[in-house]
C-alpha cells in the first residue's frame, strides 16, 4: 500500500468553504482598521473567551499537532508531560501573577515591557531576536506543511507553499491582529471537530482504551520497557532507563515543568499578545485560564491516536505504514495524516485535512501578527522613525508600516521555507537556538517583575550570559547516537544524554540558572536607574493591589485557576 | 472589535454540517466507502454533530445580539 492518496470533490468542497470563511472574516474586519492600535493590538477589545481560545489555537500549530502525534508513537502517554506539567502550571502563573503587569503596564509588546521595566538595550536585544526567530519559525512550519502536502497528497510543493502563504497574508493584511484572533477561534473548532473522528475510530478499532493497553503489552515489552509504559505518565520516571523519554522525574519537573514551560508560556510574545488584546485586566488574566481548559484535553485528541498508531504499525493485517525518510527511518511526524487516510472516507477526510491546514494557518498567522507588532513598535518606532507628536498622522503612518511589515514578514517566511527545503539540518539547529533564548528571558522577566532591585545592566548581561551558557552546554554534550554536529557536541564531546529531549531540558536549565545568577549578582553590584515611581505597575511590590474583580465569583481568575489546577491534578492521578 | 465571531462560526459549521449530513445520507448504502471507518457512516455522524454545534452558535449569536440592542 502506497503512502499517496487522493481527495474527492466533497473533500475539496469542505476545504473551499473553510477558506471562504477565513477570507470573509478578514474582509469584514477591513473597515475597522483605522489606526495602528486597531491593526496591531486588536483595539484591546477582545472578550476573554475569544482571546482564550485564540491563545491556545496559536500554540496548536501544524508542527505541534504533527509533532505531538509523532511523540505519542515514540513516548506514549509520557508526552502528556508537555501539557499537564509542562503547560498548565505556567499558564496559571502567567494568568494570576504576570498578566496584571503585562496588561496594566500599557506595554504593547513583551519587548516594550522590557523597555519600561529595564532599559532600551534590553528591549532592543529581545525585539531583534524575537523578530528574526518568529519569521524563521513561520518559515519552518510553512516548509513542513508544503512537504507534507507533497508527500501525502501529491500536491506541488511550490503551489501549496504559495497558496497557503497568500491566504494567511490576505486575512492578516486586511484585518490585522483581530482577523488573526477571530480566525484562530474558528481554527480551534475545526481542528477539534476535524480530528475527533480519528480518535473515536482508532480506539474503537483496537477495542477501546483497555483493548489498546492489551495490544501494547507485547510491543512495549519487546522494546525493553514495562508493559504499561506507554499508557502511564509518572510511573516509570524513577530512572531514566525505564522510560522511552530517557529523563527522570526531577528532570521533567525542573526542565519541562519549570524552565521550558515558563520560558515559553510566560515570555513568548506570540502567546502573551493574545491575552494583551483582551478588553479588561480581568479578561486578560482569564485568557490563559480559559485556554487552559481545552489545553488539558488536547492530549486525547492528538497523543492518543499516536499511541494507537504504534499498535497499528505492529499489526500487518491493518496495512498501516508510515512514509520513510531517505535514510530508511519512519517519519513519525506523518502519523496523524496517515491515520486520517487509514480511517476517514471521503467527506470526513476533507474535514480532517482542512483541520491540518487550519492548524498550520493559525500557527503562521500568529507568527506574522506578532512579528508586525514587534517590528512596528519596538524596532521601527524606536530606532527608525519615532513618534512625531501629530497623533492622527502617526497612527496612519504606523498602520501603513504594520501592513507593510505583514507583507514583508510573509515574503521572508517564504524565503525561510525554501532555505529549510535546502538545509533541513540548519533549521533543526535554529530551533535549538530558539529554545536557548526563551529560558534566560523568563529568568530576567521574573526577577524584574518580583524584585524591584533588578537593574537594566543586570537584565541585559543576564540574558546574554544565559544564552551563551546554553549554547556552551549544547556544544559540550550530545544525545547518544547523534550523527551530526547539529545535535550537539560541536565543541567537545564531554557528556552524553540517552535521548535528545534530556539534552534539551538540561540546556534550558543551565541557561535559566545562569541568567538568574548573573542578573542577581549584577543587580546587587549596579545601581538602579529607574525610580520607584517609574516602576509602579511594572513591579509586584510597587504596585498597589487594588485587584478587586467586579465580576461574579465563578468568573474570577482565582476560581478559574483552582478549577484548572484541580482538573489537571485529577488527570495526572488517573493516568499516573 | 466590530463583529461577533459566534455568527461566522455558527454559519460555517451549519453549512459544513448540512453538506456532510446530506452526503452521508446519499452514501449510506455505500459499504465500500465506509469500509475504512469500520462500517460507521462517519459523515452522517460528524455532519449532524457539526449542524447541531453550528445552530447552537447561531442561537447564541442571535441571543447576544438581542441583549445588546435592548
Amino acid at each position: 500500500m502506497g503512502t499517496n492518496f487522493s481527495l474527492d470533490w466533497i473533500d475539496y468542497l469542505v476545504m473551499v468553504i473553510y477558506f471562504v470563511f477565513v477570507l470573509g472574516i478578514g474582509w469584514t474586519l477591513k473597515r475597522f482598521m483605522k489606526d495602528a492600535k486597531s491593526f496591531l493590538e486588536a483595539g484591546r477589545s477582545m472578550p476573554a473567551w475569544v482571546a482564550g481560545l485564540a491563545f491556545i489555537s496559536t500554540n496548536l500549530g501544524a508542527l505541534e499537532v504533527m509533532g505531538m502525534t509523532g511523540s505519542g508513537v515514540k513516548y506514549g502517554m509520557l508526552t502528556t508531560h508537555f501539557y499537564w506539567i509542562g503547560a498548565i502550571p505556567a499558564m496559571v502563573f502567567l494568568a494570576l501573577f504576570m498578566m496584571p503587569f503585562y496588561y496594566g503596564s500599557k506595554a504593547r509588546s513583551v519587548p516594550e515591557y522590557l523597555k519600561l521595566r529595564f532599559d532600551e538595550k534590553t528591549r532592543g536585544l529581545n525585539a531583534i531576536l524575537f523578530a528574526v526567530m518568529t519569521i524563521l519559525a513561520s518559515g519552518i512550519s510553512m516548509y513542513a506543511l508544503a512537504i507534507l502536502m507533497e508527500t501525502v497528497l501529491g500536491w506541488n510543493f511550490h503551489f501549496s507553499l504559495i497558496l497557503s502563504a497568500a491566504i494567511v497574508l490576505a486575512y492578516t493584511y486586511l484585518g490585522g491582529l483581530s482577523s488573526a484572533i477571530y480566525n484562530e477561534v474558528l481554527q480551534f473548532f475545526i481542528i477539534v471537530i476535524g480530528l475527533l473522528p480519528i480518535v473515536i475510530l482508532c480506539l474503537k478499532d483496537l477495542g477501546g482504551w483497555s483493548g489498546m493497553q492489551e495490544h501494547l503489552k507485547p510491543i512495549v515489552e519487546a522494546k525493553g520497557f514495562a508493559a504499561d509504559t506507554w499508557t502511564t505518565t509518572w510511573k516509570y520516571t524513577g530512572s531514566a532507563k525505564s522510560n522511552p523519554m530517557g529523563v527522570e522525574w526531577y528532570g521533567i519537573f525542573a526542565g519541562l515543568g519549570f524552565v521550558l514551560s515558563f520560558g515559553y508560556w510566560c515570555t513568548n510574545f506570540l502567546i502573551v499578545q493574545r491575552a494583551m488584546s483582551a478588553h479588561s485586566t480581568t479578561a486578560a488574566r482569564n485568557t490563559p485560564l480559559i485556554g487552559a481548559f481545552p489545553k488539558m484535553f488536547i492530549p486525547f485528541l492528538i497523543i492518543v491516536p499516536g499511541i494507537a498508531a504504534l499498535v497499528l504499525l505492529n499489526m500487518p493485517g491493518k496495512g498501516f505504514v508510515l512514509p520513510q525518510s531517505a535514510a530508511g527511518q519512519p517519519i513519525y511526524d506523518y502519523t496523524i495524516i496517515m491515520l486520517l487516510k487509514q480511517y476517514l472516507p471521503a467527506g470526513a477526510l476533507g474535514l480532517g485535512i482542512t483541520a491540518l491546514l487550519a492548524s498550520f494557518m493559525s500557527g503562521m498567522a500568529g507568527n506574522v501578527s506578532a512579528f508586525n507588532t514587534v517590528w512596528t513598535y519596538d524596532i521601527y518606532q524606536s530606532y527608525i522613525r519615532p513618534v512625531t507628536g501629530n497623533r492622527e498622522a502617526d497612527e496612519k503612518h504606523y498602520l501603513f508600516v504594520g501592513r507593510m511589515a505583514t507583507i514583508f514578514g510573509v515574503i521572508v517566511s517564504i524565503a525561510a521555507a525554501y532555505l529549510a527545503s535546502m538545509f533541513g539540518n540548519i533549521m533543526d539547529f535554529l530551533q535549538t537556538i530558539f529554545s536557548m533564548i526563551n529560558a534566560p528571558l523568563f529568568a530576567v522577566i521574573f526577577l524584574g517583575m518580583f524584585w524591584k532591585r533588578t537593574t537594566g545592566h543586570a537584565a541585559f548581561t543576564g540574558l546574554l550570559a544565559g544564552f551563551l551558557i546554553a549554547l556552551l552546554h549544547h556544544g559540550l554534550t550530545f544525545p547518544e547516537g547523534a550523527d551530526t554536529l547539529v545535535k550537539g557536541g560541536w565543541i567537545f564531546k564531554l557528556h552524553s544524554y540517552p535521548v535528545e529531549m534530556a539534552q534539551n531540558f538540561w540546556t534550558a536549565i543551565f541557561g535559566c540558572a545562569t541568567s538568574a545568577g548573573v542578573a542577581v549578582v549584577l543587580s546587587l553590584l549596579t545601581s538602579r536607574k529607574k525610580s520607584d515611581e517609574e516602576l509602579r505597575g511594572l513591579v509586584y511590590s510597587l504596585t498597589p493591589r487594588s485587584m478587586k474583580e467586579d465580576v461574579p465569583w465563578y468568573r474570577r481568575s482565582t476560581t478559574l485557576a483552582i478549577a484548572v489546577l484541580s482538573i489537571a491534578g485529577v488527570l495526572t492521578v488517573l493516568f499516573w | 472589535m466590530g463583529i461577533d465571531i459566534k455568527f461566522p462560526i455558527g454559519l460555517m459549521f451549519s453549512i459544513l454540517g448540512l453538506i456532510l449530513t446530506i452526503f452521508g445520507l446519499f452514501t449510506n448504502a455505500d459499504a465500500v466507502l465506509y469500509q475504512r471507518s469500520l462500517g460507521i457512516n462517519i459523515n452522517l455522524w460528524s455532519g449532524s454533530g457539526m449542524l447541531v454545534f453550528g445552530i447552537l452558535m447561531l442561537a447564541l449569536a442571535w441571543k447576544s445580539r438581542k441583549t445588546k440592542t435592548k
